[in-house]
């Protein structure tokens, strides 16, 4: 039996892949084009989040889909989980307020 | 489901007998159709559909009555899979059976109404629309033009909803490959849903098909923006979030996938059809107004209803963690790209396209394999929501009665 793929890089152009399983730190196969590559994970990534398989310095592009999906607020290595606490919305101003935990909005009052 | 879909033909030439209407557009299906007015009428309404199967039921649960609604119920009620309407009204509200009726009337299609306070109450109006629907049904059927049906009669509608990290990933470009090969075969594919395309304005106006449609592109994109900015929300979700999704943007180009590669040909409104064959962009967001924006989708149901407006005979229904919703008049399929949703939903799920993650199946072959099902929907086998009776609709208070510049002679 072959090994699992773990993850999907849609374009080739593209600076992230996705989870399709739960990951484990440790070498993940990537499948990219049709071809297999590998991603060393540097700490659990959840199945559909995104890992990052290039170094992206504060404020530069997070490239999904041949296309900007926002831009990294802190630095980001390759093999680290990148979600909402390392990479902002060029365009909601509500995803920098958002909770890392669960994405749920912190600016709405609730009392 | 074992069956596989059959192999993938040239699908070029007749594909079944359509039912030709008067406009020159062709149906999939020959529906009896029960509209009803007013909320008040709705259990009678669907009281009359009960036991017949061709017959379907759409309404407008409003007394007041609204021009975006009248003009939905207009394009439904003479859509091209739709043979015979039965409108059935209270007696007291604004929207106007007898109208409707007569608009249907015009198109060629047998067409009667009736209002419940005079027909003698509940009992009586469902005898009598019983009735009516027999009478119908057979006018229908004697007034039935077949003709050739192809690929270049078709109009498909696409819609995503219950999203995951796999609807953007198999799901919607799957739906792309079809949408490709159905235009390049001389058809017309619909997508929607602006307010998920919030970040692509530049990939957007650069599939523009010509100058015109890149400004209408601009004007309906620059209106969702809008709209989003001004209620602070964009569609995005802490579900999506948690799902992995990490901005709108990549909500954005998941969606967008579903749009394939051809050139956008311009934009249609809610209840218009597609000028000319090609890919369109349907803009259901509302217009500015005094009663505020309202709200542009608020349900995957209210967006299915837009496609099915524009004239598709046939809607496809993008859906990762699973639904069990159907659509009214045109048959609904259902397609994930997660497989674990297809064998917990395998009775109403209609496609799974899970083997493009897995590097087992090029999304062209996915592609191939899902227009292969659509011809045989299209030639009469029934979705999996037809199979079970799923015939959901709404339709809401709206309005998009303001022409934009872009939208120039259109509007």
């Amino acid at each position: 039996m072959k090994p699992a793929i773990h993850c999907f890089r849609v374009d080739p152009r593209d600076n992230v892949a996705t989870l399709l399983l739960d990951a484990v730190p440790g070498e993940c196969r990537v499948l990219s084009e049709g071809n297999v590559d590998s991603v060393v994970i540097r700490a659990p990534i959840p199945r559909g989040h995104k890992v990052s398989l290039a170094d992206v310095t504060v404020g530069e592009t997070v490239i999904k889909y041949g296309v900007v999906i926002g831009r990294a607020s802190q630095l980001i290595r390759r093999g680290d989980h990148i979600h909402l606490h390392n990479c902002q919305s060029q365009f909601d101003e509500r995803s920098s307020t958002l909770s890392v935990d669960d994405g749920s909005p912190t600016d709405t009052p609730y009392e | 489901m074992n069956e596989s879909p059959a192999p993938v033909g040239d699908f070029h030439g007749t594909l079944c007998q359509g039912y030709l209407r008067q406009d020159g557009r062709k149906g999939i299906r020959n529906l009896v159709l029960i509209v009803y007015t007013v909320e008040c009428a709705k259990h009678v309404a669907h009281a009359i559909q009960a036991g017949e199967p061709d017959a379907q039921v759409i309404g407008f649960s409003g007394c007041y009555d609204n021009a975006y609604a009248i003009r939905l119920l207009l394009a439904l009620a003479r859509h091209p899979n739709v043979g015979a309407v039965l409108c059935v009204g209270l007696g007291c509200e604004y929207t106007q059976p007898k109208r409707i009726a007569d608009k249907v009337r015009e198109s060629g299609r047998p067409a009667e109404w009736f209002f419940i306070q005079q027909s003698g109450g509940t009992l009586s109006s469902i005898q009598k629309g019983k009735q009516r629907v027999a009478q119908l049904r057979s006018e229908a059927e004697s007034r039935a033009v077949r003709v050739p049906f192809g690929l270049s009669d078709l109009v498909v509608g696409c819609e995503c909803g219950g999203s995951d990290f796999t609807s953007g990933l198999a799901g919607n470009p799957v739906v792309g490959k079809l949408y490709d090969r159905l235009v390049d075969a001389g058809g017309s594919a619909v997508f929607e849903e602006i307010v998920e395309l919030i970040g692509l304005r530049g990939v957007l106006i650069e599939r523009a098909a010509s100058p015109e449609a890149a400004l209408q592109i601009a004007s309906a994109y620059d209106k969702a923006a809008d709209y989003c900015q001004t209620v602070r929300q964009y569609s995005i979700s802490p579900g999506n979030y948690a799902g992995g999704l990490t901005t709108i943007e990549e909500k954005s180009l998941g969606a967008f996938s579903k749009s394939g590669s051809r050139p956008i040909q311009g934009v249609i409104r809610v209840a218009e059809r597609p000028p000319h064959s090609g890919l369109w962009l349907l803009d259901s967001v509302p217009d500015p107004h005094f009663m505020q924006f309202g709200y542009t989708n608020p349900n995957d149901t209210e967006g299915i209803i837009d496609l099915v407006a524009t004239g598709a005979q046939l809607v496809l229904f993008v859906t990762g963690r699973g639904s069990v919703i159907g659509g009214p008049i045109a048959p609904l399929l259902k397609i994930t790209g997660n497989g674990e949703t297809y064998r917990n939903l395998e009775g109403d799920m209609d496609f799974d396209a899970s083997a493009v993650l897995t590097g087992d199946k090029s999304l062209q072959k996915a592609g191939d394999e899902l227009l292969s099902l659509v011809v045989q929907v299209v030639r009469g086998r029934p979705s999996k929501p037809e199979l079970l009776g799923h015939h959901e609709y709404v339709i809401i208070y709206k309005h998009q009665d303001t022409p934009s510049l872009a939208a120039g002679c259109r509007a």
